[in-house]
């Protein structure tokens, strides 16, 4: 954390706004996956009933997913299935869907949390592994395909995996339990590799 | 671990992700106010607990986040079905036998 704040040198007009992204930078790599943490996004929550779907999907330039666990993406920007109405947009390419929803008058409900969820990426042929060692789900590329997107859990703490390819995952979780997400998935990286 | 079907996500998903939320079919008086103390105590505290068949909300907590209404078998552990919240008490209960069926 130290070596990050040195790293950055705010304006200093501004010292409020200087972030400081939980894990930046961390990585571990083993012989079955590389765990690695990933830089900062934008991404909202966003709660929207089944009439205003098409009206949100057009401003954000992403079609909104119906079905469950499946995600769509366009130009950077992801829009994952999290519940019949819930959905998790993450913006990579530094738009903010914030800004695209607040022009839509279709009744939604779009919460800033670009700096509540952290991303981490679990890369290598052991990925999936090193993800079960704390979460219950089938990842089998039958029943969870590229693309695939759900809530679950890993290990104590709630997360939202997302499989980008094969052989890899996006692990989005809070904030506060980055520290101890990524410690579990170095230490099932280790185990996948046995 | 057991396997929970949830009627939102269409699918069997691991037990971890759920979490039980009570006695289901429980209607709330529309006048609160004017229910005598008998009758309150009968809504809120009062639950049928059986030994067989029982009617209760579940929540897939970390998942689709919703709730929704399994119907369990309090013996066996086994759950029978499971339907979507707001969805009437089912008639009929497909059969399902305590046996272990491989699949």
């Amino acid at each position: 954390m130290a070596k990050a704040a040195a790293k950055k040198t705010a304006p200093a007009a501004s010292p409020s706004i200087e972030r400081r992204p939980a894990l930046a930078g961390r990585s571990t790599a083993a012989t079955g996956a590389k765990v690695e943490a990933l830089p900062p996004a934008d991404r909202i929550s966003l709660r929207a009933p089944e009439t205003s779907t098409a009206a949100l999907s057009k401003a954000l330039g992403v079609t909104l997913p119906k079905k469950p666990k499946t995600s769509t993406m366009k130009a950077g920007r992801t829009a994952l299935w999290l519940g019949p109405d819930e959905w998790l947009v993450i913006d990579e390419a530094g738009n903010d869907p914030l800004a695209d929803c607040a022009a839509v008058s279709a009744l939604h409900s779009a919460v800033g949390i670009s700096h509540r969820n952290i991303a981490i990426a679990v890369t290598g042929a052991g990925a999936a592994a090193a993800i079960n060692s704390g979460c219950p789900q089938d990842l089998s590329l039958d029943a969870f395909p590229v693309g695939a997107a759900s809530r679950t859990i890993l290990g104590k703490a709630e997360i939202v995996l997302l499989r980008t390819a094969a052989d890899a995952f996006r692990v989005e979780c809070w904030r506060s339990f980055s520290d101890y997400v990524f410690t579990f998935l170095s230490e099932g990286s280790r185990d996948a590799a046995i | 671990m057991l396997l929970i079907r949830c009627p939102y996500c269409e699918e069997e998903r691991p037990e971890l992700e759920f979490r039980n939320a009570g006695e289901a079919h429980i209607a709330r008086s529309a006048n609160m106010a004017g229910e005598s103390d008998d009758d309150f105590e009968k809504f809120f505290f009062i639950r049928s607990n059986p030994k067989g068949i029982i009617y209760e909300r579940w929540r897939h907590m970390h998942g689709c986040a919703r709730f929704f209404n399994a119907v369990r078998d309090t013996v066996t552990d086994k759950f029978i079905m499971t339907y979507k919240a707001g969805e009437p008490k089912p008639s009929n209960l497909p059969k399902i036998s305590n046996e272990v069926v491989a699949k």
